[in-house]
Parts: structure tokens; C-alpha cells; sequence
């Protein structure tokens, strides 16, 4: 009898790999821009970065830094798989490779590798559908990934996925020992422009001492026109 | 009656030879271990001091606890005043401010665009002409190629480094990293020398940067990870320095992780297991000397009595006290320890010497070593080295002969006519 409930139930579960194309589905699109707010509480306290991002695709990004005052003006280019700073002060390109990659940014808990990722999640997982769950009132389907090449940063993931809107609303992720790295709760869902987005969400870094760093979208405007020179190292001097 | 014994030894060496070499080479072998042991022990605890801990460091209390890998999130704020209490508290202790720091070091091209890049670690001190940092340091002399910062934005960079970066003095370079907050960090210095200090750990990929210059790239003003204080004698009193930070840490506020932390070299450099090693060691080779030497010339007297056998049973036999024997053959010990230690004191002086002056180079067995210490190693000849041999040479020779000696007593002297007329 258990066996056969377990069978029905596992019936009952959808594809992993379904949903993260519908997950992908949701979040992405051809070009977004972003306004946001890194809220960083450290041990000796609290800070915040503003940031707004144009993104095109999923290997093509530009940030400015607009506040605080002092890192206003630096910005970062992604292409594919590089990255680069410019700060005014020293006037320089500076391309971020090897072990800076898993630095912090800006002291938050979010390193340059996970700013990297392909956020399409199908792009570099597999998926399983473990489990039923519910989360900030919402159902919500537990997905296990488990990363199709090595070099992804997080071998494996535990995701809580929203069975209806099907936004990521919790995750852990994991390195190839099953340790926990990092976290992320969202606390707020909206609708904006026809879809659901996490406007704020709480990132962790397990590894480290401090109460986490709060992400909060301001605005997100999809598929609006991104001029073409803006991904180019030569942008981040203008 | 001495030099009746002297003349005994000299004239039948076979009585005087073999205890006399023995005792030579353990003398000898205790003063060069001795001496090279200190000598060892100094450049450790003398290059640690200079470069990592100082002989007592003051830092937060969360950073004592994490070690210097811990983030600059977690420096003394401050500092000026705290050096100033410091200085008038412990005036005998000379206080210097350091930072500490990691990132990638970025070499641009003519163009501006990276053209090397390496992750390094630094540490920036007072670097300018009038600071103190450039005597601890050894800039002076370790300076290979250019000359020692005189602005803020000049840096060092260790000689092997800079070969491997391919950048020479006047080069630019780009310190990525973070700021005391947590920011990205960005900033821009001129390459003015490059050092080799003779010390693997830091000739592999050291960067050393002026206080002020870090201050203001890190977003560190008025703040520092450390401040490291240098007993004035030069050397590292352990017991001292262990008072030191009891006292100072006795009413602090143990629930405040950023409350100042007073730490003894051998706490915050992590040498406290080698520091009660390298106390003990020599009293442990001291006892072990004595031991085996005891055993060696009692085993010797047991062979020198059974050639002297008749000898000894003649002496009893014409009315000789057992005592009198007994205490001729301790004489006999005396004069071949006495001359045995001294000669082995010399050799051992002589030996350690040339170690002091000349040195051992283990540089090549350094190659991944991480412990901050000299490529040479030096021995110390102090006072102590004309006596840590000389005494338990005396000492094993004259226990030696004590032992072996009792034989004496356990001659039945009424059986001596019996053994003669054998």
C-alpha cells in the first residue's frame, strides 16, 4: 500500500526539467534594465549599494554603480564568460578572472561568480522534482538540480518553486560535498510587466558571519531598446 | 697527589684516551646544539616579530580570534589615541601600525588594458623616511632593485614577484580589493623597488605598501589592523610578553568582538607549541647527554677496573683503603672531565662560530614553507654556551666513575694473597 501511495505520488509530481524551463520562461527575456539596492549588513553595520543594470540575453550585462558616493561611477561589463571594472578614479579596465571571481561584491554575500551565472537555470542543470511544500502562503514544488558540467560553481541546488507563478521563492545551493553555501529567501512578489518577479529576496553567504544582504528590485522594465555600443569596453569610459 | 694522577694518565693513555674523547665529542656536540638551537629560535622569533606579530600585538578581539586572514572589516578604529594610551602605558615597548591586505595586483598595458595579474598579499606600514618601518623591516638592506617609497602611492614589491609580473621601479600597477566597509576597491600605485629579504615566504609574492596610501585606497583612515609593539631590548621575552596581555585583556569587555586584544607573539604568530619546544630543548639535551655519557664512562671504568684489576687488588693488598682507591679513581674522573669539557667546550665554540658567522642555508628546502623565518640559519654563542657542555661533561664523567668505582668496595681483600698466588 505505501509503495503504491509513493508511486501516485511521485505520478502526481511534475518533470524537474519542465519547470525549469518554465522558471527560465518567467525571469527571462531579450533585454531588461534594473534599478537596485544591495541592503549589506556587516558586522561593524549596515550599508546600501545602488546599482541599475542593463541586461541583454543571458551572457551580455552593463552595471553602473550610482551610489555611495564613493564607488558612483564604477561600472562592470559581462561578456560571455568575462568581466570587467572600471573605476574613474584610477581610470582603469580591469578584467576580473581566477579567485576574484568568488570574491564578494561591494561586501555583499553575492560573489562576481554568482553576478556570472547563466541565469538560465536549464542551461547548466538537471532537474528533479522531490517534493510538495508551501511557502509564504503559496504551493510551492521542491526541485533538486544537479549540475550537468563541473565547472558550474554550485555542483548542486535545492530550490522552492512557486507551483503556479513558478518563481524561484527559497534556494539553497550547495558545493560538490553537499555543503551549504549560500541561501536566498524571498520576501516580496510582484507583478511587473506581465510577470512575476521577486523585488526582494534576502541572500546569505552560509560561510560567513552577518545577517545576510537584501536585494531589492526598484524597477524592471523588459525587452526595452539597449543600444548596441553600450556592450563594449570602450562604454565603460564614457 | 694531582699531578701524580696526571702523570698516571698521560703515561698509560689507554687509561685516559677513550673517557677523555667521549666526554670531548658529547661537550662539544651539546654546545653546537645549544648555540644553534638559540641561534635558530632568535631569527624565528626575530623575523616573526618584525614581520607578523611583534613581540605582543594589539588587535580586535575578533580578529585575534580569526587570525591575520580575517577581513579588514574587523580593524581597530581609533588608532591614534589607542597608540598614544599605548605608548604612555608601556613606554619601553616601541608601537608601529600595520595593515594588512589581499586582492589581485593588475599590471596594465600601454594601452591601459590589463596586462599581467596575480593575487597578493601586503602589508602596508609607515614607509616613509622618517617612519620606523623601514629599520624594521630591513628595507635598507633588502632593498634589490629602485629605491624605498617616499609618497604614499609608492609601493615594494618582492623582487621575485615583480621578475615574474615582468614590471620594474617607475612601472604602474593596480591594486584590486576591498574596503574596510566591504566596497570594492580600485587604486592606483607607482612601483619605486624591489626587496629580497631572504625569507621565502615573503620573497615569494610580497607587496609592501606606505600606511597612508593603504588608509586611503581601503577606506582605513584613522584605523589599522594591528599594531605590533617591540620590547626595546630587541629580543622576545615570552613570560613578559604573556604578562603583558594578561593584564591588558584582564578588563576588557569579552562580549565587544571589536574591543582591543593584547596577544603574546607566541599566541597571535601561532609558535607557542615551538616556542616550549625550543625551552625545553635544551635542558632536554643537557639530560640526555648526561645520561648517555654516564652510561658510556661507567661502562668504560668497568673496563678500565677489570684492566686495572690486578693494579687495584696490589694497592688494597699493601694497605690502601677501599676509600682511598675509590676516591683516587674519582680524581682521576676529575682531571679527564675537566680537560675532556674543555676541550670539547672549545671545539663545540669553534664549530658553533663558524655557524654564527657563516650560517646554514635551508633556503631550498623553503620552497613551500609558510613559516616567516630567515633562508640562513645562524647559531648564537652566548654565555651560556661556555657552560651548558662544560658542567654535565664534569658531571657524566664523574658519575661514570662514581658508579663503576663501587666495584672497589665488593674486592674481598682476603682473598687478594689467594688471587696473587694464582
Amino acid at each position: 500500500m505505501i509503495l503504491l501511495a509513493l508511486l501516485l505520488l511521485a505520478a502526481d509530481l511534475p518533470d524537474g526539467n519542465a519547470l525549469l524551463g518554465r522558471i527560465d520562461a518567467n525571469i527571462g527575456s531579450e533585454n531588461k534594465v534594473i534599478v537596485a539596492e544591495m541592503r549589506i549588513t556587516g558586522r561593524r553595520g549596515f550599508r546600501t549599494v545602488r546599482v541599475k543594470s542593463w541586461v541583454s540575453g543571458v551572457d551580455r550585462s552593463f552595471t553602473e554603480y550610482l551610489a555611495p558616493e564613493r564607488d558612483k561611477g564604477t561600472k562592470m561589463l559581462k561578456l560571455g564568460p568575462d568581466l570587467w571594472t572600471y573605476t574613474p578614479a584610477t581610470d582603469r579596465t580591469i578584467r576580473i578572472s581566477g579567485h576574484m571571481l568568488r570574491q564578494s561584491v561591494s561586501g555583499s554575500d553575492l560573489s562576481y561568480e554568482d553576478m556570472m551565472e547563466d541565469p538560465k537555470l536549464a542551461n547548466l542543470y538537471a532537474a528533479v522534482t522531490t517534493g510538495a511544500d508551501s511557502l509564504l502562503g503559496r504551493p510551492v514544488w521542491v526541485l533538486d538540480l544537479t549540475a550537468k558540467k563541473p565547472e558550474v560553481a554550485y555542483q548542486s541546488r535545492r530550490l522552492w518553486v512557486d507551483a503556479e507563478r513558478h518563481i524561484v521563492l527559497k534556494e539553497g545551493r550547495f558545493s560538490k560535498s553537499g555543503k551549504l553555501l549560500k541561501t536566498s529567501e524571498v520576501k516580496k512578489v510582484e507583478r511587473r510587466s506581465g510577470r512575476w518577479v521577486a523585488t526582494q529576496a534576502v541572500f546569505r553567504d552560509a560561510l560567513k558571519a552577518g545577517s545576510g544582504t537584501e536585494f531589492v528590485i526598484e524597477d524592471i522594465q523588459f525587452d526595452v531598446p539597449i543600444p548596441e555600443g553600450l556592450f563594449t569596453k570602450a562604454s565603460l569610459r564614457r | 697527589m694531582i699531578s701524580f694522577l696526571v702523570k698516571g694518565l698521560l703515561r698509560d693513555r689507554s687509561r685516559s684516551l677513550f673517557p677523555l674523547l667521549t666526554v670531548a665529542i658529547g661537550v662539544s656536540l651539546t654546545v653546537l646544539m645549544d648555540a644553534y638551537l638559540r641561534g635558530v629560535g632568535d631569527s624565528i622569533f626575530d623575523t616573526t616579530a618584525r614581520f607578523v606579530s611583534g613581540h605582543v600585538m594589539v588587535t580586535t578581539g575578533a580578529r585575534a580570534r580569526e587570525g591575520a586572514t580575517a577581513s579588514n572589516e574587523l580593524a581597530l578604529l581609533n588608532v591614534a589615541d589607542l597608540r598614544a594610551d599605548l605608548e604612555q602605558a608601556y613606554p619601553d615597548i616601541a608601537w608601529t601600525e600595520r595593515i594588512r591586505f589581499g586582492g589581485l595586483l593588475d599590471v596594465p598595458d600601454s594601452a591601459g588594458q590589463t596586462r599581467a595579474q596575480i593575487p597578493i598579499a601586503g602589508i602596508a606600514g609607515d614607509l616613509s623616511p622618517t617612519g620606523q618601518e623601514r629599520r624594521l623591516l630591513r628595507l635598507d638592506r633588502s632593498l634589490a632593485s629602485g629605491r624605498l617609497p617616499e609618497k604614499p602611492d609608492e609601493v615594494l614589491l618582492s623582487d621575485d614577484l615583480a621578475a615574474r609580473l615582468k614590471v620594474s621601479p617607475g612601472d604602474r600597477l593596480t591594486l584590486l580589493s576591498s574596503t574596510m566597509n566591504g566596497s570594492m576597491s580600485v587604486s592606483n600605485f607607482t612601483l619605486s623597488g624591489t626587496v629580497r629579504f631572504g625569507v621565502t615566504t615573503l620573497d615569494r609574492g610580497m607587496m609592501l605598501a606606505d600606511l597612508a596610501g593603504v588608509r586611503a585606497a581601503l577606506d582605513m583612515n584613522d584605523a589599522a589592523d594591528e599594531l605590533l609593539g617591540l620590547f626595546s631590548s630587541g629580543a622576545y621575552d615570552d613570560a613578559r610578553a604573556a604578562r603583558l596581555a594578561e593584564s591588558f585583556n584582564a578588563g576588557a569587555d569579552k562580549e565587544d568582538e571589536f574591543v582591543p586584544t593584547m596577544q603574546a607573539l607566541r599566541e597571535s604568530s601561532g609558535l607557542g607549541a615551538m616556542i616550549d619546544v625550543m625551552l625545553a630543548a635544551s635542558g632536554l639535551i643537557v639530560a640526555i647527554f648526561v645520561l648517555a655519557m654516564s652510561v658510556v664512562l661507567w661502562n668504560a671504568g668497568l673496563m678500565g677496573s677489570l684492566r686495572r684489576y690486578g693494579e687495584i687488588g696490589i694497592r688494597l693488598a699493601i694497605g690502601e683503603s677501599k676509600g682511598a682507591v675509590y676516591r683516587s679513581l674519582l680524581a682521576e674522573a676529575f682531571v679527564v672531565g675537566l680537560v675532556g669539557s674543555a676541550l670539547g667546550t672549545l671545539v663545540g665554540l669553534g664549530f658553533s662560530l663558524y655557524l654564527q658567522e657563516v650560517g646554514f642555508n635551508i633556503g631550498g628546502m623553503m620552497k613551500n614553507a609558510t613559516m616567516v623565518m630567515d633562508d640562513v640559519l645562524r647559531a648564537r654563542i652566548t654565555l651560556s654556551s661556555l657552560i651548558v657542555g662544560f658542567l654535565p661533561g664534569l658531571l657524566a664523567t664523574f658519575v661514570g666513575a662514581a658508579i663503576s668505582g663501587l666495584g672497589v668496595y665488593k674486592r674481598q681483600t682476603a682473598q687478594l694473597a689467594k688471587e696473587f698466588s694464582g
